[in-house]
């Protein structure tokens, strides 16, 4: 793995941003490579698209927005719909399949990875923690950042006194994804 | 008021352009900042009045961006070192008072994380459309100090470098970033608090009566009295004498514009800094600043692997503008290509001081940033 590109989808408000700078802050700070993160979103703070890029490095990243994500995170469909076309081919696509309904017109050898977030983080009395869970998935399907480093990213981003439900989510995520591996 | 948080977070931190902006701010002893927040500078002013409080120093929110840039200078006056964070919009607003602060010669760091414009423009897309307003923005002659950071770093970093050439020159100084880098999250590294270099405005000597304003020292910069500390503070942005007082003729007006403008000038290469890479046999090269250098650098390495002999000069200060080092450059290769996030702005510069030694294409670009393919489109072209 030396410069891997990714690409988180969903909605202002669904903590695109924050999923991706979990991501960044765990391969940068606690992982030791290089990471850029950036972002675009609407005039709008909730409920316009959003998305966040972040490039995982072993070299100094330059340019810095990604242009063919090999790993596409989606959390709503309208994102599925816009940014798989940029999908490289045979690269991996998560979803969370309460939320993306319709997959097709994906590209070449896509992999194809989804989970119930929306409702494992209902059942965990907070839909808040839909993109921890998530997180979590990623975690386990790519092989990315280490578990360690993305738990330690996860602890030290959210807001003091969350830290029980967010790990609990982080590890319904990662469990779900080793299942899924496994299965595979 | 007291520290409750340390104003110096040594150590490692994801962190975005406009975060690292307000921490290096606060880091070199910024204990005042009014703005009104603005897209894509918003996170500064949000920053800001989370740290401030926490390192007694003052955050305000204030009607406009007018009020802003006064506040700050107010600010200086008493003796605390200020800052504002704007974008567009805002800046063409602090523009009338910007100047008062070049003809008072207040130390400040005015921000701006450019979007696209005119007017309101592109709120959350980039730009560099501001870089001529920047030097020409205020009525009258002037000389202005604007840098332009390319990372998170960067803007930690150039905020400190902004307060202290600054405090050392006596004027507000420009920090020309944009969305790209200021809403971007990479790494930083906070050193020690005994690492970071701090320059502090020179001070008169010793307590007289006959303390004059505004009478230079050698190096053309007045020792500044804060006001309340017992001397004479008198200052106005009407043309003005030693003493500070209106001075309305001609003889007063070039002696103080002169001055304004040679402070900076004559020291130019002090102020000045500019930064290389693969230059020395270079016969394309790329002139950039801000995030487009970060592409420009990526089309260089791209070239080289093709055999191009391609490079990159990254100017860090765009004013004042590095005349001497653009004429060495054009003097070594055949072509120099200047990206912008706007229609052409800092290549008039380059061509101006290129003296037609070379070949100087322009590259705009509109709401993003050049990828690097499309530099290396035209070194390409160029290079046929």
């Amino acid at each position: 793995m030396k410069h891997i590109e990714i690409k988180i989808g969903g909605f202002g408000g669904q903590g695109i941003v924050l999923s991706g700078f979990i991501m960044g802050k765990a391969a940068s700070i606690y992982d030791k490579k290089n990471a850029t993160l950036t972002q675009s979103y609407g005039p709008e703070s909730r409920g316009g698209a959003c998305s966040a890029q972040l490039i995982v490095s072993e070299e100094e990243v330059d340019y810095p927005e990604v242009q063919k994500p090999e790993i596409l995170m989606v959390i709503s469909q309208e994102a599925y719909e816009k940014f798989t076309p940029c999908l490289i081919k045979g690269g991996i696509l998560l979803y969370d399949e309460d939320l993306v309904n319709s997959v097709n017109n994906l590209p070449k050898k896509t992999r194809i990875y989804s989970i119930p977030a929306t409702r494992f983080a209902e059942e965990l009395g907070r839909k808040i923690v839909t993109n921890i869970i998530m997180l979590g998935f990623f975690t386990a399907i790519t092989s990315v950042i280490s578990y360690e480093s993305m738990k330690k990213s996860v602890l030290s981003s959210i807001p003091a006194g969350t830290e029980e439900l967010n790990l609990k989510a982080f590890q319904k995520g990662y469990e779900f994804g080793l299942e899924k591996v496994k299965g595979m | 008021m007291r520290n409750i948080k340390p104003a110096v977070l040594t150590g490692e931190h994801f962190m975005n352009g406009d975060y690292a902006c307000a921490e290096g701010a606060l880091a070199c002893g910024c204990r005042f900042f009014a703005g009104y927040p603005i897209t894509p500078a918003t996170e500064i002013s949000e920053k800001m009045s989370r740290r401030m409080p926490e390192v007694g120093g003052i955050f305000i929110q204030m009607e406009d961006e007018m009020a802003s840039m006064n506040a700050i200078l107010g600010a200086s006056w008493a003796g605390v070192k200020s800052m504002t964070a704007t974008s567009g919009p805002g800046f063409s607003l602090m523009m009338e008072n910007f100047g008062l602060g070049i003809m008072m010669e207040v130390p400040c760091v005015l921000v701006n994380i450019q979007r696209g414009g005119p007017s309101t423009g592109l709120p959350t897309l980039v730009g560099q459309q501001d870089m001529m307003q920047a030097r020409w923005g205020s009525h009258g002659d002037y000389e202005v100090i604007a840098l332009t950071p390319s990372s998170p770093q960067e803007m930690f970093d150039f905020t400190i470098k902004a307060f202290n050439l600054s405090e050392k020159y006596r004027l507000p100084v420009l920090l020309m970033s944009d969305e790209i880098v200021g809403h971007m999250t990479e790494k930083i590294v906070i050193p020690k608090e005994k690492d970071i270099k701090i320059v502090n405005r020179k001070k008169p000597e010793k307590y007289t009566d006959k303390y004059l304003m505004y009478k230079a020292d050698k190096d053309l910069v007045p020792p500044m009295a804060n006001a309340g500390e017992g001397y004479k503070v008198i200052t106005t942005g009407l043309t003005h004498d030693e003493k500070g007082y209106p001075a309305m003729n001609a003889e007063a007006q070039e002696k103080l514009i002169k001055r304004l403008c040679d402070k900076i000038l004559k020291n130019k290469a002090d102020i000045i800094e500019t930064q290389e890479r693969e230059t020395e046999d270079a016969e394309i090269i790329v002139v950039a600043y801000g995030s487009p250098a970060r592409s420009a650098l990526s089309a260089v390495k791209l070239a080289r692997k093709e055999g191009i002999k391609a490079g990159l000069l990254r100017l860090i200060t765009v004013w004042p503008f590095p005349d001497e080092k653009i004429l060495e450059v054009a003097n070594k290769a055949k072509t120099i290509i200047v990206p912008e996030i706007n229609r052409g702005q800092i290549v008039r510069e380059v061509e101006r001081c290129s003296h037609d030694k070379c070949h100087v294409i322009s590259l705009p670009k509109l709401g993003d940033i050049h990828t690097p393919y499309e530099i290396l489109k035209v070194i390409k072209e160029v290079n046929k």
